[in-house]
């Protein structure tokens, strides 16, 4: 016999969606909570250790004192550097897929290729970029290395967000702007990339965040220990901001002693990254209701 | 086929066109004459829609979409080997079932086809009133050109669409059932238009409504699975056709 709605299983109904609600909703609140226990243990460890000083000058003393202006500088130019070659080369590839490509074994490879890259570990990226950039291409353990090896680290990142952006452009504009006479690249030019804009950006502006807090991948091929000059070619190597922190945590020579600059260093390169991930979100945003 | 004082100005023979292995259209002949309004009928998959796509080569886009036979405008086949597609669909606007303008303001809607196609910088803001004011909706928009498109209501979006595609002075309007999403008194309005744009332009049009054909066209084409069943003045077909089919469509036994 059925008894669908009797009132015990309504009642009974009521309480597993009430335990859904809640579970969720706890959920979003661990996520932030870890957050900001992450956030706010580095600002009380680190907080102390930021001054001018901190923030302009080169190290000295062994490390125990001066600054990280250096690895600023350093995490700076390779961050560039690796969106210089993942950003065109990425959107290029995304417009191929989403615009161009055929349904076929090539794109299916392209595409496994792709969600393949973005799998690889990032100290297997840094043994790659080691043989093929450092070694064989000769350029040494240097800036144009490690950017190429971040480059193309972030590439698979850039290439999905972009093609996820390109293909979330309703059809219905490109049919308009073909039945007027444009062609397929004028239509892509004009009408589409415009549209994919802020979910290129969105996914380039992250994909820098990640670029510039990777290790693994410059430990190899661009960062060192101590650099006691500004690099004056992209050929020369670099310090950079979270190589530092892993210099001074376990290879330095006064561990302990520079404890509090480790967590400044820390701390710098955080709000770095957030900092890059809320300009890319108020971009983001400011795009979205332009286009609205 | 009818009266040889009118022109024809795009016709096709034995026009079929496949997706896949699907045979959409199946050797279709038919004339379009000049300055007239052509209306496309029949139920839902008969072939309407992919028939006028055709006109303008909208087909191509689909992926696995074929084309066979000929569909000759003044004169040359537009699926002959050479053809530059692109100038084809340059004598040829379409306005779509659901109106699609650009986000962009309503200016730069009508200013894109201009750009695109190399009209001359000083002439664009004269061609873009002057196409508003064909379609009707200049004094709705004059003081409003740089708002969104996309702000403006259901029946100005359809007209706005109407004016991109005619900013370009194409030869031929494809209208591919126009006011299927609008309101009736917006309905009556693109109507009017229709009535007043067939002095300059030849148009076809799709529509699932036959009333709305038997009230603005001038000849009417019945297709009904892949095949034009019957092709005539407007008139005639809605009061004597020659086939039984039309009649039975026409005075709603099946659709």
């Amino acid at each position: 016999m059925q008894h669908n709605n009797t009132k015990q299983n309504m009642g009974w109904r009521k309480i597993k969606e009430i335990i859904a609600h809640t579970l969720m909703r706890i959920t979003g609140v661990i996520l932030v909570g870890v957050l900001m226990i992450i956030l706010l243990f580095v600002i009380i460890k680190g907080i102390g250790a930021i001054n001018w000083e901190f923030l302009s000058q080169f190290p000295r003393d062994e490390m125990t004192k001066g600054g990280i202006f250096p690895c600023i500088v350093g995490t700076f130019y390779l961050t560039i550097g690796a969106i210089i070659l993942a950003l065109p080369l990425g959107v290029a590839t995304a417009i191929y897929l989403s615009e161009y490509a055929r349904e076929g074994r090539l794109v299916r490879i392209i595409r496994l290729g792709v969600s393949n890259l973005a799998g690889v570990p990032s100290v297997v990226f840094g043994l790659f970029g080691l043989s093929l950039f450092v070694v064989t291409f000769k350029f040494g353990v240097s800036i144009l290395a490690g950017s190429l090896t971040l480059g193309f680290l972030i590439l698979p990142v850039i290439i999905r967000a972009s093609e996820e952006a390109l293909l979330s452009v309703p059809h219905s504009y490109r049919e308009a702007s073909l039945a007027l006479g444009a062609t397929k690249w004028q239509t892509i030019y004009k009408i589409v990339l415009p549209n994919a804009l802020s979910g290129i950006l969105t996914g380039s502006i992250l994909s820098i965040g990640r670029a510039a807090g990777e290790t693994a991948p410059i430990m190899f091929t661009a960062a060192v220990f101590m650099t006691f000059r500004m690099p004056d070619s992209i050929l020369r190597p670099v310090m950079a901001l979270p190589y530092h922190i892993y210099v001074l945590a376990t290879a330095g020579t006064h561990i302990e002693e520079t404890r509090p600059l480790q967590y400044g260093t820390a701390l710098v390169l955080i709000m770095l990254v957030l900092g890059v991930n809320s300009l890319a979100i108020i971009l983001r945003n400011r795009l979205r209701k332009r286009n609205r | 086929m009818e009266e040889k004082s009118e022109k024809v100005k795009i016709y096709s023979r034995d026009l079929s066109v496949y997706y896949g292995n699907f045979r959409a259209l199946k050797d279709i002949n038919m004339e379009v004459y000049q300055n007239q309004v052509t209306a496309l009928i029949g139920p839902s998959g008969c072939g309407k829609s992919t028939y006028i796509r055709s006109f303008n080569r909208m087909n191509d886009i689909i992926p696995n979409a074929r084309v066979e036979g000929e569909l000759v405008l003044d004169g040359e086949n537009i699926y002959g080997e050479g053809v530059d597609v692109v100038a084809v669909r340059r004598r040829i606007g379409m306005v779509f079932q659901k109106s699609n303008p650009f986000p962009k303001s309503v200016f730069d809607n009508i200013a894109y086809g201009l750009k695109i196609n190399g009209f001359p910088r000083n002439e664009i803001a004269d061609r873009v009133e002057g196409s508003l004011k064909g379609a009707a909706l200049w004094d709705e928009v004059k003081d409003r050109l740089q708002d969104s498109a996309l702000m403006l209501s259901g029946g100005q979006q359809q007209r706005l669409c109407i004016a991109r595609a005619l900013a370009i002075q194409p030869e031929i309007l494809l209208m591919d059932e126009p006011a299927s999403a609008l309101d009736p008194i917006a309905t009556q309005k693109i109507e009017e238009l229709i009535e007043q744009l067939k002095e300059q332009y030849t148009i076809v049009i799709v529509t699932h409504n036959m009333q709305q054909a038997a009230r603005v066209s001038d000849y009417t084409a019945f297709f009904y699975l892949g095949e034009l069943i019957e092709f005539g003045r407007t008139t005639k077909i809605f009061t004597n056709p020659d086939k039984k089919m039309t009649d039975e469509y026409i005075t709603g036994r099946f659709g």
